[in-house]
């Protein structure tokens, strides 16, 4: 983890409420796909907590969506201002555990941590599926991004306005190796029932404090003990987590 | 040179700089920071008898300057505390550490101070009677005299080491409750714990946290603190740890004023977690601008 001062250098919106930044500054500390960081608001007592969606020497990629005051004031800033943030927080996926054959199932604003590790798994030579589920049409952003890079993409909306019509799990390959996921509980839920058998990774969300393990606050139990989302997650072996299905 | 050392129950610090309980874990995701020896000491998360998970999530909510936390006093109990944490913390702190022992029965809160007794590493026992965040124990001790008296006078029968009772600012007046610590035999008091406090979600129109309640504590509530530190300091004649809110060396400066001779720091960590370090590089500064040379002098100064 480190703290530091990050310049935004392009900030856009992606849907009506779903916004892409890119921040340059010192990105020593990231260490894994799906990592987070920390972001120090002005007049917001807390920071908050955003998964990030892809880096590289320079430069850090955040996705977020506005669900309250402070991304509110996050989709305010402009390019050329600067963030603290903390940066290199949590324990990501492990691309190493891919197999031949991964794949990546991202609901909503859970889509964008998976990203950097798509892009790790293309790099390492796997053969990577990606499914991307949003409710309708005008939510969905990405799924071309995943398509440059190398990733054979399914939509799937609820709604059926675009791709397969239903839930991610409606899309699901005959065959895969692993699976990555990244989104709501009641996806990861049905994910989990619909790929026992197969290894894989969740990451979880969880309202935090401090997002560096200090205070307890994103505590939830698994069946190896009391976890730290923050800390030990977000991201945890699928097997671990009590899912009481 | 400034001099920061303060003394509490013959237990001397470096400084007066000690993080809270409860934001600081057992030390080491800090030591993995910066080297937490420059703290005078810090105050390890709050211990109970037996492990606790704690409360349901979510335990944190937001507040204008400060945050409300609902975690319930989850720790791996005290016989893992004594077993696993303290050697770990060993290898990276080498001063006295606080014990801060919570528990739901007068004899739950000796046996857990007897057990810790026996350690070296621990230079004073933080008596948490005072924690809202627990049902059926902890804040009903700490917001009655009787409770007080009696969990002070059992757990000074089990240990040698300096107590000192953690107060709760949830009560009408904080003297009396300070007065029977003083009576049942306590070395100081510690003051104040978070104050019950609770936010709603628009959206879900229901409490944010999913316990309800919870602890109110960060910069917003240092005013509450002071005023209630002044007032303890006025009433006993006990070293007193004062803390909720502090996040600057003009804080720690006005806290010691009020009457505290050390000063905790808790939810600055969570948001920086290099507060202490930072307000320990500025007080020199900060005394030299006042005219303070030695910490020890100012202590209830503004009396």
């Amino acid at each position: 983890m480190k703290q530091g001062i990050y310049t935004i250098i392009e900030h856009t919106p992606l849907t009506k409420d779903v916004y892409r930044m890119v921040l340059s500054g010192d990105t020593s500390a990231m260490t894994m796909p799906g990592q987070f960081v920390e972001i120090s608001l002005p007049g917001f007592f807390l920071r908050r907590p955003i998964s990030v969606c892809d880096y590289d020497e320079k430069t850090i990629t955040l996705i977020y969506k506005v669900v309250g005051q402070g991304t509110d004031a996050l989709s305010q800033m402009k390019e050329g201002e600067s963030l603290d943030m903390l940066v290199g927080l949590g324990h990501g996926f492990d691309a190493g555990k891919s197999g031949d054959a991964p794949l990546l199932v991202g609901g909503g604003v859970g889509v964008p941590p998976l990203f950097n590790l798509a892009r790790k798994l293309i790099a390492a030579g796997r053969d990577v599926t990606v499914i991307l589920g949003f409710n309708k049409a005008d939510e969905i952003f990405y799924a071309r991004e995943f398509e440059e890079i190398g990733a054979r993409v399914l939509v799937t909306t609820v709604d059926g306005s675009v791709g397969v019509k239903g839930f991610v799990t409606d899309a699901l390959p005959e065959h895969f190796s692993y699976v990555y996921s990244c989104g709501p509980m009641p996806m990861l839920r049905a994910l989990y029932k619909a790929a026992q058998g197969k290894g894989g990774e969740f990451s979880l969300e969880e309202r935090m404090g401090c997002g560096f393990g200090a205070c307890m606050g994103c505590s939830i139990m698994t069946k190896e003990g009391s976890r730290r989302v923050c800390k030990d997650g977000p991201v945890f072996d699928k097997e671990v987590l009590e899912w009481q299905i | 040179m400034a001099d920061l050392k303060v003394t509490l129950s013959g237990l001397e610090l470096d400084n007066p700089i000690i993080p809270a309980s409860g934001t600081f874990g057992y030390g080491y995701e800090f030591a993995e920071l910066y080297d937490i020896n420059m703290l005078g000491s810090f105050s390890f998360k709050g211990t109970t008898l037996e492990p606790r998970f704690g409360n349901p999530t979510p335990r944190i909510a937001e507040t204008p300057a400060g945050m409300i936390n609902a975690v319930g006093m989850q720790n791996p109990g005290i016989d893992r505390v004594i077993s696993e944490e303290l050697p770990r913390l060993k290898k990276c702190f080498h001063k006295k550490v606080v014990a801060n022992i919570g528990g739901f029965s007068v004899d739950e809160y000796a046996e857990c101070c007897a057990r810790i007794d026996g350690e070296e590493q621990v230079g004073l026992i933080e008596v948490n009677v005072s924690c809202p965040n627990v049902h059926n124990g902890c804040m009903s001790f700490g917001t009655d005299p009787l409770g007080i008296s009696a969990v002070t006078k059992a757990v000074k029968a089990v240990t040698k080491k300096p107590v000192y009772v953690k107060l709760s600012p949830n009560v009408t007046d904080i003297v009396p409750l300070a007065v029977a610590a003083a009576e049942a035999g306590a070395d100081g008091i510690s003051l104040i714990n978070t104050l019950l406090g609770m936010r709603i979600d628009l959206r879900t129109k229901k409490p944010v946290i999913a316990n309800k309640m919870g602890g109110f504590s960060g910069s917003a509530i240092l005013p509450v603190a002071l005023r209630m530190v002044y007032q303890v300091y006025e009433a006993v004649k006990l070293p007193i740890i004062g803390m909720g809110g502090i996040s600057s060396a003009r804080d720690v400066v006005e806290m010691m004023l009020a009457g505290a001779t050390a000063v905790e720091v808790g939810a600055a960590n969570l948001v920086d977690p290099w507060a202490c370090p930072k307000i320990l590089a500025e007080l020199p500064s900060v005394m030299e601008q006042y005219g303070i040379s030695s910490l020890r002098d100012i202590i209830g100064g503004a009396h």
